[in-house]
């Protein structure tokens, strides 16, 4: 019982079917698209057309921040965390959308593109609790950002954590309005619409209608808002109440990668366990089935794994 | 996609609402129809294909005009027959300062108290109403009225200035201007017992163009001479010759008239307007439907010179889309006005019909064969909704928040298809270019401002109001021609521009008001405003009131005009209080770090100039040592 949940090497035994994860299919290649030279802190780098900005800095292993960005999404470019500076260009651009053009010269560290992204970061953290946003803190450190220069009056979002449901808390006081979660119920993954980004300006939010809660809501409970939110605002109430009771440690924790039991999509699961017992279940982003996505049952239907009866 | 609605169900009266806006909209000749909502085509999981979202806005208005609210139930069934998810349509009306979402009186009267307004006794009128009233926000009137405070209406020439709106079945406005206490609780006190009358007050035009009537004027000529309802009016005094001329030249050479003028948008970003026009035209072959935007969303405070000419020359703003629309190849055309210019909508909504019923607009235009049809979309309350891409995007149903450009609205402007937005302004100097000839036209003026100019004169003048003139004169001319300073007589600053424009102080007063000569003091003629601040004015006062509109009207979108528009604000009411952080060569170094992220990093105009105006008074002005 206490082992095929411990499992670092993708041989997880018996009940659980060992599959690796299926190379994807073959996609047909599609037509040959020109390439585009453009020139990166004085590097040039050949791209394709239709690039953005963000697609050339990795190629050049020019690490940028992102923070609404994510591979499965449509950027929405609003975080503002990854502008650099595009010659000829009156104000930064936004890396994670902005397409290549021949020739362009782009700086992605200069003194104007530190102090924006340090600004940005230290708007998000003065405004925001970012304390179960690693990656985001990380950004913090490398942009010596100062959140606590506003003052200790500076306004916040703060407010109680919604907790409607028995599936997942929404903590809007950890929230940044990456837009990610109502992409990710909308168009760009499971077409609910649960969720909208409600109200205007500083008190912009993340809103059912009128607020009702999520129970009465169009919510499908498939946690896909889970899955891309960068801060923890949404969370899963095992991990929320773990965290709040000083339990969770992600250090103590395994990941078996797996396949779904429910249906036969083959959806691939990341299995998260700590003392023997999971604490909760994601998707990897490149999985060829699921971009990261899941449903109710593959998420949160894992209850009878550690039924004992 | 299925909707998942709630159990709360609409009223009869919020049904009927919906459905006579529904209608209204169904039988308007001037409503585009969008590819997705008609051909099937699911451009996006079929979602496009059974959506009415585009109509989303005007049914809201419908509800919230006959209500006074809107409520869950009356959600539910908009969402219902649009086919928009109730979470989608209520982050669209909560988007709008002018939609209440919580029950509220069906009298409200929003009272002005920003700048030009507050330098006419904005701040005592409204303590005034507060002893008569009540506070603002709480009912009164036996709970059938309430009174709030306003960003700039647009009627800074009667300042100080209040628009009380009464829902029902028929809804009214009215607009007092300028106001008293007494004036404002009268009016609402009738509209509490459905006692306000059809139509609101025409506003005199002498008052508002103390120009009226003088031979010169060129894009003011017909205001006070011609009704503005009458298309025999407006053809007696010349109206429509240009469209014939535009007809005869055919598209490229009315482009290449208005290239040759020069003409740059008057709205405040000063684009050059024929390459705009070139740029889409240049997309006729691709068989995709353009269109041509009206931005009549006129809201930078100061600003009232779009809301003169719709009121007292809606046919010039037709014609000139009407031009535009044959140049690029547009059959369909928005008016976007603002919410708070409930009058000029209906003097256009007039003209509209009027046009339409003489073959000015609809099929086959004059016999020529070129079809071209116009529909008016009122806003309600957004500044950001000025900004062209955040209007698209509240016409077309969403939220109005501003697109990442590129792609620029000549590629993908309204539903993603080729567009033209031209300011009002904008639209009726083309006549004149038409009318003349492009090459004369550039000849007027500067060498690099061709062309007349209104500009918007209030605060501390001696009569206030909208002035035309060829470009050249400085900011002191024009000053004179406005009576000169008013108030004390001394002058202490003059804002250019507007909240996103700047300031400049009288030693200043020689730079000529063109579009160079404004530049090379790093001032900005934005949308025309010349607001005059006399000495007894408390600057500060002014720029906390800078502050707290684009911290009430940034969009929310992207970081840096969200929370540094609020930050802002914080460190200004520091300073104002003299409880800086650390010291107050610190907290100007903060201002300029936040200014520079803001204008750097923002997605649109707003963020990116919502520091402008602030810094340069700091710049010019020891104002918190």
């Amino acid at each position: 019982m206490e082992s095929f949940l411990v499992s670092e090497q993708l041989q997880a035994p018996s009940p659980l079917i060992p599959v690796p994860r299926a190379p994807a299919p073959e996609i047909p290649a599609a037509a040959a698209r020109d390439e585009l030279e453009i020139t990166i802190d004085g590097k040039r780098v050949k791209v394709c057309e239709g690039a953005t900005i963000l697609d050339a800095t990795k190629k050049l292993g020019i690490e940028t921040p992102t923070l609404c960005f994510l591979e499965t999404l449509t950027p929405v470019n609003v975080c503002r965390v990854c502008v650099v500076e595009l010659e000829g260009s009156r104000t930064l651009v936004p890396a994670c959308s902005r397409k290549v053009e021949a020739g362009m010269v782009i700086r992605t560290d200069s003194e104007r593109v530190r102090l924006s992204r340090r600004v940005v970061l230290e708007f998000l953290a003065s405004s925001v609790d970012v304390s179960t946003a690693p990656q985001l803190r990380a950004y913090m450190k490398r942009y010596k950002a100062r959140a606590e220069k506003f003052g200790p009056r500076a306004a916040t979002v703060a407010q109680p954590p919604k907790i409607d449901n028995e599936l997942y808390v929404r903590d809007y006081s950890k929230c940044i309005l990456c837009y990610k979660c109502v992409e990710a119920c909308g168009v760009d993954a499971q077409n609910t619409f649960a969720i909208g980004v409600a109200g205007r300006g500083f008190h912009a939010h993340i809103a059912t209608e009128f607020e009702i809660p999520l129970t009465n809501s169009a919510c499908v409970y498939c946690g896909n808002c889970i899955g891309v939110c960068p801060t923890g605002a949404l969370m899963g109430k095992i991990e929320y109440e773990m965290r709040a009771a000083g339990t969770w440690d992600e250090s103590r924790q395994t990941r078996t990668e797996t396949i779904c039991p429910y249906c036969g999509v083959g959806c691939g699961v990341t299995v998260h366990a700590q003392n023997g017992q999971i604490v909760k279940v994601s998707s990897p982003i490149d999985h060829s089935v699921t971009q990261g996505n899941l449903c109710i049952k593959g998420r949160f239907g894992w209850q009878f794994m550690q039924d004992h009866e | 996609m299925d909707l998942h609605l709630t159990e709360d169900k609409a009223s009869p009266e919020e049904e009927a609402a919906v459905d006579a806006a529904l209608e209204k909209l169904a039988s308007s000749p001037g409503e585009a129809t969008p590819l997705g909502a008609t051909d099937g085509h699911a451009r996006s999981n079929g979602l496009p294909a059974r959506s009415k979202r585009h109509l989303l806005l005007p049914v809201l208005q419908a509800i919230q005009e006959r209500l006074g609210w809107i409520s869950p139930g009356a959600l539910n069934y908009a969402s219902l027959q649009l086919g928009v998810p109730p979470a989608e349509a209520h982050g669209v009306a909560s988007f709008y300062e002018l939609f209440s979402l919580t029950p509220r009186p069906p009298v409200v009267a929003h009272v002005c108290d920003d700048i030009a307004c507050m330098t006419r006794g904005a701040g005592a009128l409204c303590g005034d109403l507060e002893r008569k009233l009540g506070p603002a926000g709480s009912p009164c009137v036996d709970g059938k009225a309430l009174w709030q405070r306003s960003s700039c209406l647009g009627l800074c020439e009667r300042a100080p200035a209040a628009l009380i709106t009464a829902a029902g079945e028929t809804p009214r406005e009215r607009i007092v201007a300028p106001a008293k206490a007494d004036s404002i609780s009268s009016v609402v006190a009738e509209a509490a017992l459905g006692r306000l009358t059809a139509e609101i007050d025409r506003l005199d035009s002498k008052v508002s163009v103390p120009q009226a009537g003088q031979s010169q004027l060129r894009l003011l000529g017909r205001l006070g001479q011609a009704d503005p309802a009458s298309v025999d009016d407006y053809r007696r005094l010349g109206g429509y010759e240009a469209l014939k001329k535009a007809l005869d030249f055919g598209a490229e050479r009315v482009i290449r008239e208005v290239i040759d003028s020069k003409l740059l948008g008057r709205g405040g970003a000063a684009f050059p307007a024929g390459k705009k026009w070139q740029a889409v035209h240049a997309q006729r072959n691709l068989h995709r439907p353009h269109y041509v935007i009206c931005n009549a969303d006129e809201s930078e405070p100061g600003t009232f010179k779009d809301r003169i000419l719709m009121e007292g020359d809606p046919f010039a703003i037709l014609e000139g889309m009407t031009i535009a629309a044959f140049a690029v190849g547009a059959t369909k055309g928005y008016i976007y006005i603002r919410g708070e210019y409930p009058f000029a909508a209906r003097q256009l909504e007039k003209a509209i019909h009027a046009a339409r019923a003489q073959s000015f607009l609809g099929s086959s235009i004059l016999g020529r064969g070129f079809s071209f049809d116009i529909a008016i979309r009122r806003g309600a309350g957004a500044y950001i909704c000025g900004e062209e891409t955040a209007l698209f995007n509240s016409i077309e149903g969403y939220r109005g928040e501003p697109r990442n450009k590129p792609p620029f609205p000549t590629q993908s402007g309204l539903f993603h298809e080729p567009s033209v937005v031209n300011n009002v302004e904008t639209l009726v100097n083309v006549l004149e270019i038409i009318l003349n000839g492009g090459a004369a036209y550039s000849r007027i003026g500067t060498a690099n401002s061709s062309g007349y100019r209104l500009f918007c004169l209030s605060g501390h003048v001696v009569r206030p109001g909208v002035y035309e003139v060829p470009f050249g004169p400085t900011i002191r001319d024009v000053i004179e021609v406005a009576g000169g300073v008013g108030g004390t007589g001394r002058l202490q600053a003059v804002l250019l521009g507007g909240a996103a424009g700047s300031f400049v102080s009288p030693k200043e007063l020689d730079t000529p008001l063109t579009f160079e000569g404004t530049r090379a003091i790093g001032a900005t003629l934005g949308s025309g405003v010349v607001l005059l601040f006399d000495d007894s004015v408390d600057l500060k006062q002014i720029l906390l009131r800078i502050a707290a509109f684009f911290r009430s009207e940034t969009c929310g979108q992207c970081v840096p005009c969200r929370v540094g528009t609020m930050r802002q604000e914080e460190a200004l009411h520091r300073l104002a209080q003299r409880k800086p952080l650390g010291s107050n060569e610190q907290e100007s170094a903060l201002l300029k770090e936040m200014a520079q992220a803001m204008r750097d990093a923002s997605i649109c105009g707003l963020g990116q100039t919502a520091s402008g105006a602030i810094l340069s008074a700091m710049d010019r002005w020891s104002l918190f040592s």
